[in-house]
């Protein structure tokens, strides 16, 4: 049992149909991903490229349009289909805006107990013990049970919807972009917060990013996405140092270090134009329109991710077990 | 560059913001000042005042905020905290380009964007109507934008993220400013972008020679574009410099915390990101002492009643300046006067 993996998705795509009525945004156009039980697992690109579609789709709270979910061997529209309070306590979800998902009128207290009510957790004591528990796991102080969420400050808030989201003990965390409203000294409490509940908890941990400096000191594992599709994959720090796809070393390169002396001697990659729409990938590889290394057979036909060099997956035409392009 | 006088100062700035109950000072006794060719970036987290500090001159606070100023803001000539709204307004038309986050906020969604360029340099650039028309299509051009003749005709809903911030960038272009203020200008974008639009900027200042005030709480964003930094913390400077001595020798214990909880990704052996604890002041509260003893490790029980004087440690044209004497007794670094 310990050998499947703790969320496994196969062939997903998820297509949101054009107003008019005519062609489909793809925000997930073909995507396979395994999380292992344990992994604390990155999901980075830009706007548009489908990983907050893909977290949402993973637990459920966006259908998807073909493939399937499956979580720790389990299929996920069959168990939410038949036991939906089940797979809550197997799999929560952490929102980017705290503010915004949870009620405006509910204390901290009442937030943190809706869900042990509904899930028919022990007695009042019980519960009111539990919260005890959750506040310690977050760090917070026993004074902010009776304010209401627009009272507590940003940090604090993410704190509640993380302690919210453990309530239940699940196994499996997905979070979306649950950083990026944070200020940086606040932004290094919740990093910190997360590796330690991972360690402590021992969860499997699924964080959609856009700061690839947190993704690279947090995340084992980091999956790079582009228009839909996954562009490349595998253990986060070979990956980083040694980015096979064009893209991700473009993406990289784009991140600015702290230190002046670094930033006055590097060479920066800058990508012309935009990504194209993701109703109308480009045919062939969906980065060629913007590749500074394309060859004609980029234009033409799509790559499939195959093994590069740092022990992960790319996919590029250029890149194979032995070889990389460097742009 | 750094011989050339101020083209914009700030002196002894005070900001108090009035909503219906309640009152903040969101800017405390700040001064500074850019050069030509120079850029200035303001740092600080969210409530530190920085952008309140940089907008508030210029009349550009949200209205509904009620708004009392007291120093000094000079530029061109002009007490920008005395003259009147038009003449206010006209010198922030020509003299300052501003850029903010959201380029809705600048650009008119009704009307197509060259149009709009065209009417600023007209208006502020004295341009003729062809003459205007041309400038336009070579902001655009200029600012990255492609195939600029098509995008003149273009309303900003046609154009993505990038390309609207682009349009923005042109846009206070256009009436050729001495100052460019930039309010967190790539905060909203992606990385690849935020590339793009800091070669913009950079290639710009090289081209112009303008000065640039860049407000903004990425860290790797200061190191990679400013000449000179402000740290802001809860309306007051805790140290400034050049980029280079505030962010590799910084200081002020909030200036070191901050750099510490930024993890840096090109560092190969890195000790894992700290935090500061707490959190910042609620400036409802006006207290005498340094607005950061709360979460400060040095904390002395002097600091919580006088305000820290900000001394300067390496004195040249852009000094190192620090407001914390407790750290300077520590490590014995010896203050010009």
């Amino acid at each position: 049992m310990s050998d499947v993996a703790a969320i496994e998705v196969r062939g997903l795509k998820v297509h949101f149909p054009n107003r008019s009525g005519v062609g489909a945004v793809r925000a997930v156009d073909g995507i396979n991903l395994t999380v292992a039980r344990g992994a604390f697992h990155g999901i980075v690109g830009e706007s548009g490229c489908g990983k907050t579609t893909l977290a949402r789709t993973i637990v459920g709270l966006q259908k998807e349009s073909e493939g399937t979910v499956l979580i720790g061997g389990r299929d996920r529209a069959e168990w939410l289909k038949s036991d939906r309070k089940s797979f809550s306590r197997e799999v929560q979800f952490v929102f980017q805006d705290p503010l915004g998902s949870m009620s405006r009128r509910q204390s901290v207290y009442q937030t943190l107990e809706e869900p042990l009510q509904i899930h028919r957790f022990g007695s009042s004591v019980e519960r009111r013990r539990r919260i005890a528990e959750l506040l310690d796991l977050v760090a917070l102080p026993a004074t902010v049970l009776d304010r209401l969420p627009r009272s507590l400050s940003g940090g604090q808030r993410q704190r509640v919807s993380i302690a919210r989201a453990l309530a239940l003990k699940p196994s499996i965390l997905v979070c979306d972009e649950p950083l990026s409203a944070l200020d940086v000294s606040i932004r290094a409490q919740i990093v910190n917060l997360f590796t330690s509940l991972q360690k402590q908890l021992g969860l499997t941990i699924v964080i959609v990013a856009h700061d690839l400096a947190i993704v690279r000191e947090v995340c084992s594992d980091v999956t790079v996405m582009y228009l839909g599709r996954i562009s490349e994959a595998g253990l986060t720090r070979p990956l980083f140092r040694e980015p096979a796809h064009p893209y991700s070393q473009a993406l990289l390169s784009a991140v600015p270090s702290p230190d002046p002396r670094i930033e006055a001697g590097r060479r920066r990659i800058i990508l012309a134009g935009d990504p194209p729409s993701p109703s109308a990938p480009p045919p062939g590889c969906r980065f060629n329109t913007r590749c500074p290394v394309a060859i004609d057979v980029c234009r033409v036909e799509e790559p499939m991710l195959r093994s590069v060099p740092h022990g992960g997956v790319a996919a590029c035409h250029l890149a194979d077990s032995g070889r990389r392009p460097v742009i | 560059m750094s011989d050339a006088q101020p083209i914009y100062s700030i002196e002894d700035l005070v900001i108090d913001l009035y909503a219906t109950t309640v009152s903040v000072r969101a800017v405390d006794g700040v001064s500074f000042n850019v050069r030509p060719g120079e850029t200035v970036a303001v740092v600080g987290e969210s409530g530190s005042g920085k952008t309140v500090m940089t907008l508030g001159p210029l009349g550009l606070l949200p209205e509904g905020v009620t708004v009392d100023m007291k120093g000094s803001a000079r530029a061109d000539g002009s007490e920008l905290l005395s003259i009147g709204s038009r003449q206010l307004s006209d010198l922030r038309g020509r003299y300052f380009g501003v850029i903010f986050q959201d380029p809705m906020s600048a650009l008119n969604p009704m009307l197509k964007i060259g149009p709009q360029l065209a009417r600023q340099a007209r208006r502020f650039a004295g341009l003729s109507q062809e003459a205007a028309r041309k400038e336009a299509v070579s902001l655009l051009a200029r600012s990255g934008i492609p195939d600029p003749e098509d995008r003149y005709n273009r309303y900003p809903h046609e154009m993505s993220g990038g390309m609207l911030q682009r349009a923005m960038i042109a846009l206070a272009l256009a009436a050729r400013p001495r100052v460019l203020i930039a309010d967190e200008p790539t905060t909203a974008l992606d990385a690849t972008v935020q590339a793009q639009i800091l070669e913009l900027i950079r290639q710009i200042q090289r081209e112009d020679g303008i000065a640039v005030v860049l407000i903004t709480h990425d860290i790797g964003v200061v190191a990679s574009v400013a000449d000179r930094v402000i740290v802001l913390y809860a309306g007051q400077v805790a140290e400034e410099g050049t980029a280079m001595d505030v962010l590799t020798r910084p200081v002020h214990p909030y200036t070191r915390g901050l750099l510490a909880s930024v993890p840096d990704f090109r560092a190969d052996e890195r000790a894992a990101t700290r935090e500061i604890p707490g959190l910042p002041p609620n400036q409802i509260r006006l207290e005498p002492g340094c607005r950061f003893a709360e979460r400060c490790e040095l904390v002395e029980a002097g600091c919580r009643q006088h305000r820290p004087p900000l001394q300067t440690i390496s004195a040249s044209t852009s000094p190192h300046r620090v407001a914390c004497p407790v750290v300077l007794k520590r490590e014995g670094i010896a203050v010009h006067v």
